[in-house]
């Protein structure tokens, strides 16, 4: 098998040539049949052009000129070091960001803007692209001059400073935020059309801070009454909210650190609360003060908003939890493949109640489902890897993904999640998603049922 | 309390030695007693500055009163610019009040409109507590000045909100005296449920998907997708994936053009206009005809091509060079980085 066959044959299946994949098949076997002429020099002079391509005249139709020609970064001097001092994404990487998605709200400064899931690799959300909402702008704020403060039911209201809680001992723990609109905007019908807009509300990193437990245990709360915390924000908004005891003295932390650095300030810099599995509002940043209460607070963002309306007109308050869910990352929404043959289907999925313990992936929108590889860790109240082998053979195809979490909980369909609570409740969305890949290749958001 | 807190980093932390205190003489203070000895008692101002909450049951209400006609005033000065003069404006946020509650959701505490899905929700058609308002007035607004109102004013604000949808009347005085009496009209008072699974840990959930993995009986009818008109209301979906790799962008915007610019853009064969005018390159070269020095078209025509031409030519411009061109010299351009002397000479090299 010579070079063009293999070529001619990674080819069979292409629904549209990647750029920079310069040279055509049809050329390819001509040249490989009749030599290069004037004309055929010519197509292939300006095929390597378009590829960037210094063309020495000397290439053999088949020779990638990104080969042959070695390129210029392998004939340079490079960069120095701490240039710049703190490192950058890479130029060609300009596509990565964080979105609002249009028209969802009126101002910046009480909005959202959506990781970009599709370009995510692994479990841990890069700190620039962890997803955003604040309620009344994020601030910066001096960290000498922060001040956190426990009171309520304690038998001693205490002060800590942030050299004060970074002397004490601290652990590190690598678990998702998600917002509880989360996938909101999908409740009755596919509104947005990428998995940054779909589930782009979450994110997760390693978090390092004091476990609240201790902090409580130092103020010597109040054992027999405590029901609730209240944890409250130190910038304009002084955002707060309920919190249960229960899951603040399990596994609730102060933290200040976040994917080796400290917090970036648009998600709470110098301190912020994690409350893993519970729903992001909870993780109150720019922390300030935690109350220890006995009974919950109705604050604002637990009354008016993040309350899930009911079909029966009851809205559903204090609903904290983040439930089991999955979805597939790539291929995803608003993207289109190239060609058929082999793709790995990857994607994420997570639990609030505990870990991921199966994931299983269709592409016949439900009917038929097979177990995904589990891949990298597997922790508590974080992200999990998954991916699976798929071979397109070019049909049109429905690709879900569906977890289950180590409670036993399975993620449900959008239909069996709307006959309970129909389409108005805005908060907690965790069905399956569904992807539709065209006969074309391009995949859209779509809903099924 | 020291006990506890070394079993509590027994058990976060995982160590089973922290019994370092044992070990060290009498005099020094264990692990335990070391961590307690971290941070220090609120004082009654501190606390008093900080802890502005206002519980449902009232706890945290100053004392203070303000009337609707004193509310109206402050919210037309404050309030009315993002929530419009009646709490009906939806330009910023969600709307405060659009008329939607009745006498009869006042009577019952429940707000009947909810029910419906082709009511818009209010904050006063949601709202089950009144001392969320007032707390939440109190710490966060006004928007672009929080934390700057007075209780009186706050009182005031409440009683104004109030009166938008005839909760009270209008020359009604809220008050810490009265305001559990304002609480017992809130219209969606009985609109707030907690029997669901997701406040406790152990909650149990009340939707769990079905466990059938082969020839499920599901509808796979599509019964909704974006429509086409909407292809591009986010943007050209084409520019927020990535130009490599399997999975590219859709181009929504329409524009085959368009779609061919998005290509992944070498750079070092783009032409570097903008640093041929960083570092003054044009002054002495332009692109088709010889000044000083020679046409870039010259010096491409001459070297597009040579083996060891982007080495070549990054050497020239940053050590310069005579002889090749005529007599005029070629200055070193040693200001010129490395890596963009690169750019510009992979340029000349390519076209």
């Amino acid at each position: 098998m010579d070079s063009t066959d293999r070529i001619s044959r990674s080819q069979r299946g292409q629904l549209q040539a990647a750029p920079e994949s310069f040279l055509q098949p049809e050329l390819i076997s001509e040249i490989s049949q009749h030599g290069v002429d004037k004309r055929r020099r010519g197509l292939l002079m300006s095929a390597l052009a378009t590829a960037g391509a210094v063309a020495s005249g000397v290439l053999n139709a088949a020779d990638d000129p990104e080969i042959v020609n070695v390129p210029e970064w392998s004939r340079m001097l490079g960069k120095g070091v701490a240039s710049p001092a703190y490192g950058q994404p890479s130029k060609y990487e300009t596509h990565v960001t964080r979105r609002q998605s249009p028209g969802l709200t009126q101002t910046t400064q009480a909005s959202v803007s959506f990781s970009p899931l599709q370009h995510m690799f692994g479990i841990i959300t890069a700190s620039g692209l962890h997803f955003e909402r604040h309620h009344q702008g994020w601030v910066d704020i001096d960290p000498r001059r922060h001040r956190f403060m426990i009171n309520g039911l304690v038998k001693t209201p205490m002060v800590f400073t942030l050299e004060e809680l970074m002397r004490l001992p601290s652990v590190s723990r690598i678990h998702f935020v998600e917002c509880g609109a989360n996938t909101g905007m999908e409740w009755g019908n596919s509104a947005v059309p990428t998995v940054q807009y779909t589930h782009g509300m979450l994110s997760c990193s390693e978090f390092t801070g004091v476990p609240l437990s201790l902090l409580l245990d130092m103020a010597g709360y109040d054992k027999e009454r405590a029901r609730v915390i209240l944890a409250e924000g130190a910038d304009g908004s002084s955002n707060s909210r309920t919190i249960n005891i229960e899951n603040a003295l399990d596994d609730v932390f102060v933290a200040y650190g976040m994917n080796g650095e400290m917090i970036r300030p648009e998600n709470g810099y110098p301190l912020r609360l994690i409350t893993p599995g519970l729903q992001g509002v909870s993780s109150v940043k720019w922390l300030r003060r935690v109350e220890v209460g006995d009974q919950p607070y109705a604050t604002k963002d637990e009354s008016v908003h993040y309350v899930d309306l009911m079909p029966d007109g009851l809205q559903r308050q204090y609903s904290s939890i983040q439930e089991a869910k999955s979805v597939i990352t790539n291929p995803s929404g608003g993207q289109k493949l190239l060609s058929h043959g082999y793709y790995n289907i990857t994607g994420l999925a997570w639990s609030g109640r505990g870990t991921v313990k199966k994931v299983e992936v269709s592409v016949d929108g439900g009917r038929n489902w097979r177990e995904a590889r589990i891949d990298g860790p597997v922790l508590p109240k974080a992200l999990t890897r998954f991916n699976f082998d798929w071979v397109w053979d070019g049909s049109e195809a429905l690709l879900q993904s569906r977890v289950t979490d180590s409670t036993g909980y399975i993620q449900p369909s959008k239909p069996e999640l709307r006959e309970v609570r129909g389409t108005r409740s805005l908060y907690h969305n965790n069905a399956i998603q569904t992807w539709k890949v065209a006969a074309s290749g391009e995949v859209a958001n779509v809903q099924l049922g | 309390m020291y006990s506890s807190a070394k079993s509590l980093i027994v058990r976060w932390i995982g160590v089973a030695g922290v019994t370092l205190g044992a070990q060290l003489t009498l005099a020094a203070p264990s692990v335990d007693e070391a961590v307690a000895a971290i941070g220090r008692p609120a004082t009654t101002a501190e606390i008093r500055a900080w802890d502005i909450d206002v519980r449902p049951d009232f706890q945290g209400l100053p004392p203070g009163s303000g009337s609707v006609e004193d509310g109206e005033g402050i919210w037309l000065e404050k309030c009315a610019v993002c929530h419009g003069d009646f709490g009906d404006s939806n330009e910023y946020f969600s709307p405060i009040a659009l008329g939607n509650v009745t006498e009869d959701d006042i009577e019952s505490g429940r707000v009947e409109a909810l029910s419906d899905p082709g009511r818009p929700r209010t904050t006063l058609m949601k709202l089950a507590t009144l001392s969320t308002l007032w707390d939440f007035i109190n710490r966060a607004m006004p928007w672009n000045a929080p934390k700057s109102l007075t209780p009186d004013e706050v009182y005031a604000l409440v009683a104004y909100i109030l009166n938008l949808e005839y909760v009270v009347d209008e020359d009604f005085v809220l008050s810490d005296e009265n305001i559990a009496e304002a609480q017992a009209m809130m219209p969606n008072r009985n609109g707030m449920t907690r029997e669901h699974g997701m406040w406790s840990v152990d909650g149990t959930p009340d939707v769990v998907g079905s466990d059938c993995i082969s020839n499920c009986a599901v509808d796979v009818t599509v019964t909704s997708s974006i429509p086409d008109y909407a292809r591009n209301a986010h943007g050209n979906l084409r520019d927020q994936m990535s130009p490599y790799g399997p999975f590219r962008g859709i181009n929504t915007a329409g524009d085959e053009d368009a779609s061919a610019a998005a290509l992944p853009v070498n750079e070092s064969a783009a032409s570097p206009d903008d640093l041929l005018a960083q570092y003054g390159c044009v002054g002495c070269h332009q692109l088709d005809s010889k000044m000083v020095g020679p046409a870039f078209n010259e010096v491409m025509a001459k070297y597009a091509g040579r083996d060891d031409a982007i080495g070549y030519l990054s050497g020239k411009i940053r050590s310069g060079g005579s002889g090749v061109w005529g007599s005029m010299q070629m200055p070193p351009m040693p200001q010129v980085t490395e890596d963009d002397a690169a750019r510009i000479a992979a340029w000349l090299a390519t076209e």
